[in-house]
This record gives structure tokens, C-alpha cells and sequence, in this order.
């Protein structure tokens, strides 16, 4: 049973989406995807320690050896990149039921889970691969059930919305599968490792230049790196509650990790920094990211799209730390990762508990919010406190390691652009903090309604745990460092 | 004789070319699928045309023949076009809700639509 | 009570505090009591820690590892022992100030209030027995935090604009600067512990120590140096027990004190006097000192001129600790004692003339020192100290930095200190003068309309003095001034450790 935890990762959200499909009635699909989204925890948590305790792990799908055979490749940073995602996975799953209940016709809700076990199913498949073109499918099942999830939002320009991010995403998801063809027809393999290994023997030329183009570019799209951003604001703003909680916890952290493991795994850091500026190009962007998309959110009206423009900025510092191409920065990169997805997650939880009692996220509507959901606004406050790097949080070890990255590369102005952007966080945190708990509600209605506690609770343990792994972070620091070492080729 | 030996690559650049500027200049949403199944298309000539291999023949096992076209291109190929195909599927059922939502299918008008409330 | 578990309940007790507050949200009288208790017991137990420091001993407690190497620790020496026993003394004093002020004025959201309150105290023993740098930022951020509830209290559109002001400039400021200037150190030196001759000695060369020097100097904001100040005077529209201990005691000198700390433990007065990167610190220091009095002199508003005055008397401690000798240190720090206690007993005067006779201007105060006696002449007591003559505490702490001045051969900053004083002369003397020989302009106008009774204030014939728990805190803090003039010698020997003087 242990040695096919691998291949169970992604074959359980798979079958469960059918299963959810079958059984109609939206309780009992809820359970499957309850138990989907659960046992996929349990076995990310069981290969994360494999990993930890005795190295990689290689798993041969169907017994096909690789590099025929598919592979599933698992070494420290995509256990931990599961982690995450399915991590949120279950945490998001028992918070839906309520949630999609209320925003969902009650007809449509076995859709839901059906559409969330497959993007679940292709998020993990597109972490635990070792095989490019078997990502590439991963991708799409992803991508495409995300747009389903979208869609389903009740305002009508969430259609809008998914069709905008279908068209960027297939021309991303495109550009992804043109990269591979190149480096196919100049290796001949798809396996990363192989990949990795013959590109190293080979000489750089036009084709692999081509080839790594397009694919930055392609995953810079699905990344929502800064300009590439545009499908990201409208996707997260109409999508349904607990889809825009999911997606911003983990899409565009998956899509991170695919770059991390083409810049670093597959093309040798010679080639993908030194071909091309690269450096430059991602610290630039990433800058001009950190500020301009906090900027924006600062002018938001709509606390939603204020979260998914922060989301670009917040991915800003994780391309950042990655541009340092050192341990720190990169650990930094990592752990931002992490700490982002439980900060972002558990804000936009908040953000559906208050949708859920006042149908609104337009910040005018919250006058006063504060004093009648407590518990609610109190996770969107500690959760702004991560998102402005306050110490005790998760995002101030995030910080931390940023600075330190920018430091040991001799980029301290960088050090002084980071913190000055964290400042702008400040403000759009304290826009919202006013509004909720110091203007008086329009009606003049004080008492408390919170959301029920199965929303409660699983925001809780979003926000809950951005603390702990604020205080305690031998677990991200840890891992993250050996990624980071292990990315960099030391061993 | 090299020119004419890239030839399909040259309609690889070309369908990629105008798939990719129809996706972005046409305010119709049905146009800019058409546009990005074109876009698409020209990824899967390159594929096939990357497992073209001098003289081969069909990669069927026979006595005859020696020399195969690399398979693999292909099987990644039918992947790609039932990837295409549920994206194109996917992408008309949203033009179709749209259009009941909106009433119109016509990106600026759409735009137009929603700056009114 | 051994030491390290000194250290936890001293943190511990004004959390649990907390909670008890909140519990009986309902019952105000067991509410207040409960805090009267805490702080009590608070005060008890900082007080009790006090034979271990002087004679040498340092209690520390060490937490979890937040960053590898890097853990939550507290260590108790005499500085942080000094600052934690003005503080959690002047909380006993403070609570019972408020539980008169807040009554009296009729104060809602009163638990929010005590609640907050505690918090802020809890944070700033925190600073007091940080161990590392680490340790301190992140009180130092809480403190930040949990004070703003206190300053938007009356939740009014101006007092939201003052949060911003007071949020916006103390965070800004600890994230940009100090946050940096933190991580910088930790980078150079791989430690963050406060070491006697600092950390920096030998680890970096002069001009990044003073690009460093800088971003600490305007990093700690709560210590008020010019142009970042903006934020003391905003303070001022929250209730005026908040403004005596927070934003004239805890708040403020958790700037100065952690500016000391910076300068003896992570710099070292040595490497900083060797280096000669400090000159600008010093004029800057002086500066703010001479022009923060005399915007206070154009002050009609009492506790904006109070708050003004605040700001110059802080830049006398960093004056202090930039003549990066032992006796300024001493100077310095003996000062954080004796300010809060001249200037807490300034603001519970204004507190309690705002409460007594709904009056905020001075020149609205003719005449009032008649009818508020014992007010003014508290009033007087802490004028006299602030301004530094004896037999009031504020004469020895700025004798010793006089002494210092002149140690360095700086006579400049000696005239400095003088011209001040004579300001401080200026600002404070007419308030009393005012108060005692003008005549009232409508004599008859106090006599009538006002609520008799315990908690609104004290009424004997024409006299109506402010309520009695009030006046008690007034007393105490006073009676303090001139008490701590006779026992500046025991605040000399706790720190002349610190300053690297011995015996």
C-alpha cells in the first residue's frame, strides 16, 4: 500500500469527482469530497515524511520504467508544495458545505464538488509528476475545472470572469506545450530528470533558448506574474466564496512551483540566468508588482478584489525571493509560499463568512461589521497583520528571510523597497479595520450574528495556523531551506 | 532547399500568428475561440511535424520497413486535441450563459454593459 | 519567586488581567477592582525582582526559537529593571486616576478601555526585560497595536484621523527602518542578543554603522525625534489617563529606553564615540529639544502643550545616550524615571481640570487655582520637576547630563540643556500663574449646575476639585517628585552597572 501513496495522491480526487457526480445529493457528494480531500492530506503528510527520512521518491506509473514510463518524482519541495495544497484542500472542504449551500442552487451543488475533486486532482498531479508533458494535462484538468468554478459565481460577469481567464489560461497553457515540443525535439525526452541531465551535456542553443521562452512566459501567465495578472483580479472577485478562498490558497502557488522546477531543475541556473537577464527581468518585475498591485488595492472598493490585486503583489515577493538565487532568498520564496497560501486562504474565508451574512463585499456595506460578526472581522484583522508582516505572524518570517536573501546579495535597496511596500499594506488593512469597527452599522443593528462555526472554524485554522507558523517554524524553515539547497544544487 | 524544408514550420508561425491576433484583436467572443483553436492547431503540426522522420513510414511493425516516424508525438497530440477539444467545448457553454446574461456575445458591448450600474 | 518565573508572571498577570476584565464586562465595580488588583500585584511582583538585579544577578527566561538561533528570551538588567518599576508602579497610580476620570467623565466602552489598557502594560514589560533585539521589536509592535484602540477611544472622525496619524507613523517607521536596521545587525553579527559593549564592536565599518545608526534612531519612532513626532502630539484626543501613562510614561519611554538599549547593547558606547558617525544624532537631538519647547510655548491647548514639552524632554535622553559616555547614559536613563513622574502628575492635573471644570485652554484657566487648589499646586510640584530644580527628582537627572555634556567638552549641548530649561520655564510657570493670581472672568460660573457627588468630584464651599480617587493619584505621583530627589543616589548605583562604571 505505502509505495502506491503516490500514484493514490492524485487517483483519489479523481475517482472521488465522478463518485461526487453519481451520488447527486449534495450532502452525500459533499461527504465524498470530504473524504477526498482529506485522505489527500493524510497521504501528502505521509510522503512528506518518507521524503524527509529516506530521500526521493520515484514512482513508476504502471510499471513502465522512466524515461519511457511516466514518473512520479517526489523530493522535498513539491512533498511540500502538496502539503499545501491539500492541506487547504481539507480545510476548505468541511467550510463549503454552508458556504456553497447558500450561494448555490441547491441543484447544482454535487457540480461543485465534482469540478473542485478535479481541480484538486489536477493541482496535486501537476506537483507530484517528473514527467513535462504529463504536467501539461495536470495543468489543463486544473485549469479547466477552475474555470468551471468560476463561472459558477452568482453575479453574471463571473461568466465574464472565466471566460477572460480561459482565454489567457489556454494561450498560458499553450505556450507551456510549445516549450516542451522544443525541448522534446531537441532531447527526446519528457522526463525532467533526463531532461535535466541531457540539457546539461548539450550545448545551449537557439532551440533550447526558444523553448525556455516560451515556457517562462506560459507559466508567468498561469503565475499571474506582474503584467501577466489580468485574468487574476476579475477570477477571484466574482468567483463563488470558497473558489476564490481555494484558487488563492493554491493555484498560483502550484503555478510557482512549476517555475521554480524549470528554472532550477530542468534548465540549469547557467542557462535560465544566464542566457537571458532573467535576474533583472524577475527583480524588476517583481518590484514593479509588489507596489503597483498594491496600489491599486488600495483604491478598491471591492474587499475582494483588494485581496486579489494584494495576491499579485504578495506573489511579487515570492518571484522576488526567487530572483536573489540564493538559500535565503529562495528559502524566503518558498516559505512565503506557504505562509501566504494560510493568510490569503483564511482572509478570503473571512471574506465568505461576511458575504455569507450580508451578501455584499463591497467595503461601504461592512459600517460596523466588526461589532456584529466579531469573530469573523477578528480573522480578517489577524490575517491583514500577516499580510503586513507584523512579527508573531507568518508573514513576518516571510519578511525576515526576504530582507536577509536581499542582504546577502548586496541589494539592500531592495531590503528598503520590500518594507516600504509592506507598508502599503498597512493602509488598504486599516481601510477596511475603520470601516468595520469604527463607523456604526447603517441600521443601527448591533447584535451578534456571526457565521456558523463549520465556517468559523476552518477560517480559524487558516488564521490559527499562520500564527503558529509564525512562532513555530521549524517545519517551513526547515523544508524550505532544504528545497531551496537542493534547487540550487548543493547537495 | 532549406527554406523549402522548413515549410511547415513556416505554417506552424503563421497559424500560431494569426490565431494568436485574433485572439486579441476581435471584440467576438465566438471569433476569439476560433482564434485560439487556430493558435492551438498550429502547436499540434508542430508536434507531428517534429515526429517526422526522413523516409519513415506509419509506426506499424512490419517486415518491409526499418525506418518509423517517432509515435510518441502523435499520442502526445491526441492528448493535446481532447485537451483543445473540452477547452473549446467549455469555452462556447460560456458564451452561451453569456449571451443569455448579457444578451449580446460582443466584448465591447459587454464592457459597455457593465459600466452602467 | 526566582527570577524567571518573575519574568513570565510580570508579563503573564496583566494578560490574565485581560481576561478577567473582559469576564465581567457587566459588573464595572468588580471590573475595576480587578484591575486595581492586577496592577497591585504587578507592581509587587517587578518590585520584588529588584535585590536580585542590584546585586548583579540576571534572571532570564528563554522561549521557543522563532527564527534557528534566534529565540523569544528575557533577560532583566538594570535598565529595563529601572523602566519596568516606573511603569508598573505608575499603572497602580494610573488605575486609580482612571477609575475616577473614567467615571466621572461618563467614558463608554470602558472595558475596552482597562482591557487595552493592560495589554499595553503586559507589552511594555515585554520591552523592559527583552533579552535580544528580536524580543523587543515584536513588544514594541504590540504596544504600537494595542495603544491604537486606546487613541481612537472616543471613536470620533477626528480622533479616527489622529489613529491614522499615530498608526501610520509608528508602524511605518518600526517596518522601514527599525525592521531593517534589526535584520541588518543580525546579518553582520549572527546574534541579536543584548551584549555589554555591543554587538557591532569590529563587525562592520564606519559608514555602514552610521547608515545603521540612523535607521535605528528614526526606526524607534515612539522615541519622538524630529521630523517624526507627529504622532505624540495626535495622541492627545484619547482619554487623559491614556495620555498620562501611555503617551507620557510606557509608550514614550519604551522609544527612549529602547534607544538606550540600542546604543549600550547593540553599539556599544565605545565603538559609537570611536567612530565619530554620531555628531548628527546629537544636533538633531538638541534641535528637537529647542524647537519642540517652543512650538510648545504657542500652544494654548494644555495637553498639546504638554505633549510638546513630552517631545523635547525625550530628545534629552537621546542627547543623552548620543554623548555616548557613562554619565550621560546615567543622565538618561535617571530621566526616564523622573520625566514620567514630573510629567504623569502634569497630565493628571490637566485630566483632572478637564473633568472638574470642563476646561482644555489655558487661557480659559484664570483664576481656577482657587477653585481647584490641590490641582494646582500637584501642578506646580510637576512644572518644578520637569523644569529640573531642586529638591524635585528632575534636577538630578539633568545635572548628570550636564555633567556629561561637559565630560564630552561639548559646551554646547551644556547651553542647550540651560536655554531648555529656561523654555520649560516659559511654557509651564504661566499655567500655575494663571491658575492662582488672575482673577476668574465669570467668578459665579463654577458654582452652579454641578453633580454632586463621590465620583464627580469633591465640592467644600467655593472649592470643586476633581474626584477624590483623582486627587489620591495626584498626590502619590507628586509626593513621588520629591521623594525621588532624596533617593537618586540608589538609581545611580543600579545603573552605574550598565554605564560600566563600577560600585
Amino acid at each position: 500500500m505505502t509505495e502506491h501513496l503516490a500514484a493514490l495522491q492524485v487517483v483519489i480526487p479523481l475517482l472521488c469527482a465522478p463518485i461526487c457526480m453519481l451520488v447527486r445529493y449534495r450532502d452525500w457528494s459533499w461527504s465524498v469530497a470530504l473524504f477526498g480531500s482529506w485522505s489527500c492530506l493524510a497521504i501528502s503528510w505521509l510522503l512528506l515524511q518518507q521524503v524527509m527520512t529516506s530521500g526521493v521518491i520515484s514512482y513508476h506509473m504502471g510499471n513502465w520504467v522512466p524515461p519511457i514510463g511516466i514518473e512520479y518524482r517526489i523530493d522535498e519541495i513539491n512533498a511540500f508544495v502538496l502539503l499545501i495544497v491539500s492541506a487547504i484542500g481539507a480545510i476548505v472542504t468541511p467550510y463549503a458545505r454552508e458556504s456553497v449551500r447558500a450561494e448555490f442552487g441547491v441543484n447544482r451543488v454535487y457540480m461543485f464538488y465534482t469540478s473542485y475533486m478535479l481541480c484538486l486532482c489536477g493541482l496535486l498531479g501537476v506537483t507530484i509528476t517528473g514527467d513535462a508533458f504529463n504536467l501539461f494535462v495536470f495543468l489543463e484538468i486544473s485549469s479547466l475545472s477552475s474555470y468551471v468554478l468560476i463561472a459558477m459565481g452568482k453575479d453574471r460577469r463571473a461568466l465574464k470572469a472565466a471566460y477572460q481567464y480561459l482565454i489567457l489560461g489556454t494561450i498560458g497553457a499553450t505556450f507551456i506545450v510549445i516549450g516542451i515540443g522544443l525541448l522534446y525535439a531537441e532531447t527526446g525526452t519528457l522526463n525532467m530528470a533526463d531532461l535535466a541531465n541531457k540539457l546539461s551535456k548539450n550545448p545551449i542553443n537557439k532551440t533550447i533558448g526558444t523553448a525556455f521562452g516560451f515556457l517562462f512566459v506560459g507559466i508567468s501567465l498561469k503565475l499571474a506574474l506582474f503584467p501577466l495578472h489580468l485574468w487574476l483580479p476579475n477570477a477571484y472577485t466574482f468567483a463563488p466564496s470558497v473558489v476564490s478562498a481555494f484558487l488563492a490558497a493554491t493555484a498560483t502557488k502550484v503555478a510557482v512551483y512549476v517555475l521554480l522546477r524549470f528554472l532550477f531543475t530542468i534548465f540549469d541556473i547557467k542557462i535560465s540566468f544566464g542566457v537571458l537577464p532573467l535576474e533583472s527581468v524577475l527583480l524588476a518585475l517583481s518590484i514593479v508588482a509588489m507596489f503597483v498591485a498594491s496600489v491599486v488595492a488600495i483604491f478598491q472598493p471591492n474587499i475582494k478584489r483588494m485581496l486579489a490585486y494584494s495576491s499579485v503583489a504578495q506573489i511579487g515577493y515570492v518571484i522576488l525571493g526567487i530572483s536573489f538565487i540564493n538559500i535565503n532568498g529562495l528559502a524566503a520564496g518558498i516559505i512565503h509560499l506557504f505562509n501566504h497560501a494560510l493568510i490569503k486562504g483564511g482572509m478570503f474565508l473571512a471574506v465568505g463568512c461576511l458575504f455569507y451574512k450580508i451578501a455584499s463585499v463591497n467595503i461601504d456595506k461592512l459600517a460596523g461589521i466588526g461589532r456584529r460578526m466579531p469573530l469573523t472581522m477578528a480573522a480578517f484583522v489577524v490575517g491583514g497583520l500577516g499580510l503586513i508582516g507584523v512579527p508573531l505572524t507568518a508573514g513576518f518570517i516571510s519578511k525576515w528571510y526576504l530582507i536577509i536573501g536581499a542582504l546577502d546579495r548586496g541589494l539592500w535597496w531592495a531590503a528598503v523597497l520590500i518594507l516600504l511596500s509592506s507598508l502599503l499594506a498597512v493602509i488598504y488593512i486599516w481601510r477596511v479595520v475603520e470601516v468595520a469597527y469604527l463607523k456604526p452599522s447603517p441600521d443601527g443593528n448591533n447584535h451578534i450574528e456571526d457565521a456558523p462555526p463549520s465556517m468559523l472554524i476552518p477560517t480559524w485554522v487558516l488564521i490559527g495556523s499562520s500564527i503558529y507558523f509564525g512562532i513555530n517554524t521549524d517545519l517551513t524553515v526547515g523544508v524550505a531551506k532544504q528545497a531551496a539547497r537542493q534547487l540550487l544544487g548543493g547537495g | 532547399m532549406s527554406l523549402f524544408g522548413l515549410y511547415n514550420y513556416w505554417i506552424v508561425v503563421f497559424l500560431m500568428m494569426a490565431g494568436f491576433y485574433v485572439v486579441v484583436a476581435h471584440e467576438n467572443l465566438i471569433k476569439k475561440i476560433v482564434g485560439l483553436n487556430v493558435f492551438q492547431a498550429s502547436v499540434f503540426i508542430l508536434y507531428i511535424t517534429v515526429g517526422k522522420v526522413q523516409g519513415g513510414t506509419a509506426p506499424i511493425i512490419g517486415e518491409n520497413f526499418t525506418i518509423y516516424s517517432n509515435p510518441l508525438p502523435h499520442v502526445l497530440i491526441l492528448t493535446a486535441i481532447v485537451v483543445g477539444v473540452a477547452t473549446t467545448a467549455l469555452g462556447l457553454a460560456l458564451v452561451i450563459r453569456i449571451k443569455e446574461a448579457y444578451g449580446t456575445i460582443e466584448d465591447d458591448e459587454i464592457a459597455a454593459l457593465e459600466e452602467e450600474p | 519567586m526566582t527570577g524567571s518565573t518573575a519574568i513570565a508572571f510580570a508579563i503573564g498577570l496583566p494578560i490574565f488581567g485581560v481576561i478577567l476584565i473582559l469576564l465581567n464586562d457587566r459588573y464595572p465595580n468588580i471590573r475595576d477592582t480587578v484591575t486595581l488588583t492586577i496592577s497591585g500585584c504587578l507592581a509587587l511582583i517587578v518590585f520584588g525582582m529588584v535585590p536580585e538585579v542590584t546585586s548583579g544577578g540576571r534572571p532570564t527566561l528563554t522561549f521557543l526559537e522563532i527564527i534557528p538561533g534566534l529565540p523569544i528570551a528575557f533577560k532583566v538588567e538594570p535598565l529595563g529593571m529601572l523602566f519596568a518599576m516606573v511603569a508598573s508602579g505608575l499603572w497602580v497610580v494610573t488605575t486609580f486616576y482612571s477609575i475616577g476620570y473614567m467615571r466621572s467623565h461618563h467614558e463608554v466602552k470602558q472595558t475596552r478601555f482597562y482591557a487595552c489598557f493592560a495589554i499595553a502594560i503586559s507589552s511594555a514589560m515585554g520591552i523592559c526585560f527583552a533579552g535580544n533585539m528580536l524580543t523587543l521589536f515584536i513588544f514594541y509592535e504590540i504596544l504600537t497595536i494595542s495603544t491604537y484602540p486606546l487613541v481612537i477611544h472616543s471613536e470620533t472622525k477626528e480622533a479616527v484621523k489622529a489613529g491614522r496619524t499615530y498608526l501610520g507613523l509608528l508602524i511605518g517607521t518600526s517596518v522601514a527602518f527599525l525592521l531593517l536596521a534589526i535584520v541588518w545587525t543580525w546579518f553582520l553579527t549572527g546574534t541579536l542578543d543584548f551584549t555589554p559593549g555591543g554587538i557591532l564592536k569590529e563587525k562592520a565599518d564606519g559608514p555602514i554603522l552610521g547608515i545603521l545608526l540612523f535607521l535605528y534612531m528614526y526606526g524607534i519612532g515612539k522615541a519622538a525625534l524630529m521630523p517624526i513626532h507627529r504622532w505624540l502630539p495626535a495622541a492627545m484626543v484619547a482619554p487623559t489617563p491614556v495620555s498620562a501613562l501611555l503617551h507620557a510614561v510606557a509608550v514614550v519611554k519604551a522609544g527612549v529606553f529602547t534607544v538606550l538599549k540600542v546604543i549600550v547593547y547593540i553599539f556599544g558606547t565605545d565603538t559609537l564615540a570611536g567612530i565619530g558617525q554620531d555628531d548628527w544624532l546629537m544636533y538633531i537631538a538638541a534641535f528637537t529639544v529647542i524647537v519642540a519647547s517652543c512650538v510648545a510655548l504657542t500652544k494654548d491647548n494644555l495637553k498639546a502643550r504638554l505633549a510638546y514639552s513630552t517631545v523635547s524632554q525625550l530628545s534629552y535622553i537621546i542627547l543623552g545616550a548620543a554623548l555616548a559616555n557613562s554619565l550621560g547614559i546615567i543622565g538618561g536613563g535617571m530621566h526616564i524615571a523622573m520625566h514620567a513622574f514630573g510629567k504623569i502628575t502634569l497630565f493628571f492635573c490637566a485630566g483632572a481640570i478637564l473633568v472638574a471644570s470642563h476646561k482644555t485652554e489655558i487661557s480659559e484657566m484664570k483664576g481656577l487655582g482657587r477653585i481647584m487648589p490641590l490641582t494646582f499646586t500637584a501642578f506646580f510640584i510637576g512644572s518644578l520637576s520637569v523644569i529640573g530644580l531642586p529638591p524635585l527628582g528632575g534636577s538630578w537627572s539633568k545635572w548628570y547630563l550636564m555633567l556629561s555634556a561637559s565630560e564630552a567638552g561639548l559646551v554646547f549641548f551644556m547651553l542647550i540643556f540651560m536655554l531648555s530649561s529656561l523654555l520649560n520655564i516659559a511654557y509651564l510657570m504661566p499655567v500655575v500663574a494663571r491658575g492662582f493670581f488672575s482673577a476668574p472672568e465669570k467668578p459665579e460660573h463654577h458654582d452652579t449646575n454641578k453633580p454632586v457627588g463621590f465620583w464627580n468630584g469633591l465640592n467644600i464651599g467655593k472649592i470643586h476639585e476633581a474626584p477624590p480617587f483623582c486627587l489620591f493619584a495626584m498626590a502619590i505621583t507628586s509626593g513621588g517628585c520629591i521623594l525621588l530627589f532624596f533617593y537618586a543616589d540608589k538609581i545611580y548605583k543600579m545603573l552605574a552597572p550598565v554605564a560600566g562604571i563600577q560600585g
